[in-house]
C-alpha cells in the first residue's frame, strides 16, 4: 500500500487532513471570499454581535470579524511554513554533517546545540526577537532558528544509526564516495523521522509565532493577525466575546489539525517511533 | 554514585559557560548600534551616546567585557537597566517569586491532572474512556494558552465572578492563571503516563503479581504505577522549562506580575541589559533545575548510574 493509501485509512490523520485542507482553503480565497476588508475602519459599526450583518461580528474599530479570520488563516499558514522551512534549511545539514563525519566536529556541534538547548522553550525566540527588534518578519525567523538545535539533533541522531548498516559499509568498500552515500543511503533513513517532526513542528511554529504577536513582539497594526487579534479582544472580553473568540478557535483548529496529521504521519512512517 | 554526580555536575559548567557567552553576544549581534537603538527615543547627541558606551563598558576590549560580565553574573550582578537604571539582579528579585509560585501551581495542576487521566486512559485501553481521555489530552496540546486563558476568565471571572480576572497576589490570583499555564503540561504528562502504562502492564513482573492472586488495586498502584513514573519524572525538569517560558504568555493575558512581563517589557523598551539579565537567569536555573532532576532520578533508579 502507498503512502495515501495508508494515510486515507488512518482515522486521525484524515480529520487532520480535513481540517488542514479547509484552513488552506480559506488562505487562499480570503480575498474572495471576505465580505470585507479586513483592516478598512468603520467606527460607527463597532462592536457588533454576530448577525447578518456582521457574521461573526465587528471589533472595537468597526472592523469585520469574519473577513480579519479569514485573512489571518493566510498569515499563520505562511508564517509556521517559513519558520519550519527555515528550521528545516538549517538544521537538517548541520546534523546530517556532524552524524556522518563524528569526530572533533560532531563534538563541537554537540556543544553548540547543548547551549543552545539550554534555553528552554519560547525563551529562544524571545532572545532572537530582543536581537532582531519586533515584527512579523523577524518572529517568523526567530522561530525558525530556535527550532534549528531540535532538528540538528533529530537528524543526527537517525544518520548516526542509519551508519551503522551493513549495506553502508558495503557501498563504501565497493568504492562509494562521501557524498554518494549520504545522498542513496543515509538521507532515505532521515526522512521519515523528519517529515513526522517538521509536521508537528508546523504546529509548534504557529502557536510561537502567534503567542509573540500576541504579547505585541510580532505582527503591528491593522495586519489581520489571530495573535495580535486575541490580544486586542482581550480588552473587550466583557462586551464582544467574539472579537477573541473566533481568531483563538482558528490558531487551535490549525495546531489540532497539524497534531492528527503528525501523529498520524508517524503511525504510517515509522511504527517504532512513538512519544 | 558519587563519581556519577560528580561527572554529571562538571558537564553542567561548560553548558553553563555557553549560555553567559551566547547572552553576552546578544549586544553584538544586533543590527547596527545597540546604544543607538537603546537611546533611540530620547536623545541622539554624541556626548550621551560616549557616556552610555562607557557606562555599559562597550568600550573596552570585548574579552574585558566578557570576563567583566561573566564575573559580575558569578558575583549576582548583572549591569543596570538602562530604563529604570535599578540594578538588573534586583529587578528579578522583585518578580522572581510570583512567577516561581506560578510555574510551581501549575506543575500541580499537571501532574495532577495529567497522572490521573493517563492511568484511567490506560486502564480502560480502548474503551470510550481512553478515547475521551486521549482527546482531551490531544485538545490540550493543541490549545493556544493565550486563548484558554482569555476563555476561563470570560467564564470564571466576567461570568460567574469567583475568580478575579487579572493582578497578582493571593491564592485566588493563583488559580486561573496556574490552570492555564498546567494545561498543556498536563496533556503531555497524560499522553506519556498512558504509553508508560501500557507498557509496564505487558511486563512479566506485573503478570506475576496478577497471578499470585493480587487485587486489581494493588497491582496497579504497588507494581505498575510505580514503575510506569519513572519517564515521568525524567521530563520534569523539561517541562518546568517549558512552565518557566510558558510563564511569559500567561503572565500577560492574566497582568499579573513576574519574569515574563518583565522581560516582554525589556524587549519592548530596548531594555538590553534587563533582557540579557532574565534571559541569563531563567536558562541557568532551568539548566540547574535539571540537574537536580536528573541526580535525583540517578538516586531512585540505580539502572541509569551503572547502566
Amino acid at each position: 500500500m502507498d503512502l495515501a493509501q495508508r494515510l486515507a485509512r488512518h482515522r486521525g490523520a484524515l480529520v487532520g487532513l480535513v481540517i488542514l485542507g479547509g484552513l488552506a482553503l480559506m488562505a487562499v480565497t480570503a480575498p474572495w471570499l471576505s465580505p470585507r476588508d479586513p483592516i478598512r475602519t468603520a467606527p460607527r459599526a463597532a462592536l457588533q454581535p454576530p448577525g447578518s450583518t456582521y457574521w461573526l461580528g465587528s471589533d472595537q474599530l468597526g472592523r469585520d470579524v469574519a473577513s480579519r479570520v479569514l485573512h489571518g488563516a493566510r498569515i499563520s499558514l505562511t508564517v509556521g511554513l517559513i519558520s519550519v522551512t527555515i528550521a528545516v534549511a538549517l538544521g537538517a545539514p548541520i546534523g546530517l554533517v556532524a552524524g556522518f563525519y563524528g569526530g572533533r566536529l560532531d563534538g563541537f556541534v554537540m556543544r553548540v546545540l547543548d547551549v543552545l538547548l539550554a534555553f528552554p522553550g519560547i525563551l529562544l525566540a524571545l532572545a532572537i526577537v530582543s536581537v532582531l527588534s519586533p515584527g512579523l518578519t523577524n518572529v517568523m525567523i526567530a522561530v525558525g532558528l530556535s527550532a534549528v538545535p531540535a532538528y540538528a539533533r533529530l537528524v543526527r541522531g537517525s544518520v548516526l544509526s542509519a551508519r551503522e548498516n551493513l549495506y553502508v559499509e558495503a557501498a563504501r568498500a565497493l568504492g562509494s564516495r562521501d557524498p554518494s552515500i549520504l545522498a542513496r543511503y543515509i538521507l532515505p533513513n532521515v526522512v521519515a523521522p523528519l517529515v513526522v517532526t517538521a509536521t508537528l513542528g508546523l504546529g509548534t511554529a504557529i502557536l510561537a509565532s502567534a503567542a509573540l504577536s500576541f504579547l505585541g513582539l510580532g505582527s503591528q497594526p491593522p495586519q489581520a493577525e489571530w495573535g495580535r487579534m486575541l490580544a486586542e479582544g482581550r480588552d473587550y472580553l466583557r462586551e464582544a466575546w467574539w472579537i477573541s473568540t473566533f481568531p483563538g478557535l482558528g490558531i487551535m483548529l490549525t495546531v489540532l489539525g497539524m497534531n492528527l496529521l503528525g501523529d498520524g504521519l508517524r503511525d504510517v512512517l515509522d511504527p517504532r517511533l512513538k512519544v | 554514585m558519587l563519581t556519577w554526580s560528580a561527572r554529571r555536575i562538571l558537564a553542567v559548567v561548560p553548558v553553563l559557560f555557553g549560555v553567559t557567552l551566547a547572552v553576552f553576544s546578544m549586544l553584538f549581534l544586533v543590527p547596527g548600534d545597540p546604544v543607538k537603538i537603546m537611546l533611540a527615543e530620547f536623545v541622539t547627541n554624541p556626548d550621551q551616546v560616549a557616556q552610555m558606551r562607557a557606562q555599559l563598558h562597550l568600550d573596552e576590549p570585548i574579552l574585558q567585557q566578557y570576563a567583566r560580565f561573566v564575573t559580575g553574573a558569578v558575583r549576582g550582578d548583572l549591569g543596570t537597566s538602562i530604563r529604570s537604571r535599578r540594578p538588573v539582579t534586583t529587578e528579578i528579585g522583585e518578580n522572581l517569586a510570583s512567577t516561581a509560585q506560578l510555574a510551581l501551581a501549575a506543575m500541580v495542576v499537571a501532574v495532577g491532572l495529567g497522572v490521573p487521566l493517563g492511568l484511567v486512559a490506560a486502564l480502560s485501553r480502548s474503551s470510550w474512556l481512553d478515547v475521551a481521555s486521549m482527546a482531551a489530552a490531544l485538545l490540550g496540546v493543541s490549545m493556544p494558552s493565550f486563548w484558554l486563558g482569555l476563555l476561563l476568565i470570560f467564564v470564571f471571572s466576567l461570568h460567574l465572578a469567583w475568580f478575579p480576572a487579572t493582578g497578582g497576589g493571593d491564592l485566588r490570583h493563583l488559580v486561573l492563571p496556574a490552570i492555564t499555564l498546567g494545561m498543556i503540561a498536563a496533556a503531555i504528562i497524560a499522553r506519556l503516563t498512558r504509553s508508560s502504562m501500557l507498557e509496564v502492564l505487558g511486563q512479566d513482573y506485573v503478570r506475576t503479581a496478577r497471578a499470585k492472586g493480587l487485587g486489581g488495586f494493588s497491582v496497579v498502584v504497588r507494581h505498575a504505577l510505580k514503575n510506569a513514573l519513572i519517564p515521568i519524572i525524567t521530563i520534569f525538569g523539561l517541562q518546568f522549562g517549558n512552565l518557566l517560558a510558558g510563564a511569559v504568555i500567561v503572565e500577560t493575558v492574566f497582568s499579573r506580575p513576574g519574569l515574563g512581563r518583565l522581560i516582554v517589557g525589556g524587549i519592548l523598551n530596548k531594555d538590553f541589559p534587563l533582557v540579557q539579565g532574565v534571559v541569563l537567569f531563567v536558562a541557568t536555573a532551568y539548566v540547574l533545575i535539571n540537574l537536580l532532576v536528573d541526580v535525583a532520578y540517578a538516586y531512585a533508579d540505580p539502572r541509569i548510574r551503572f547502566g
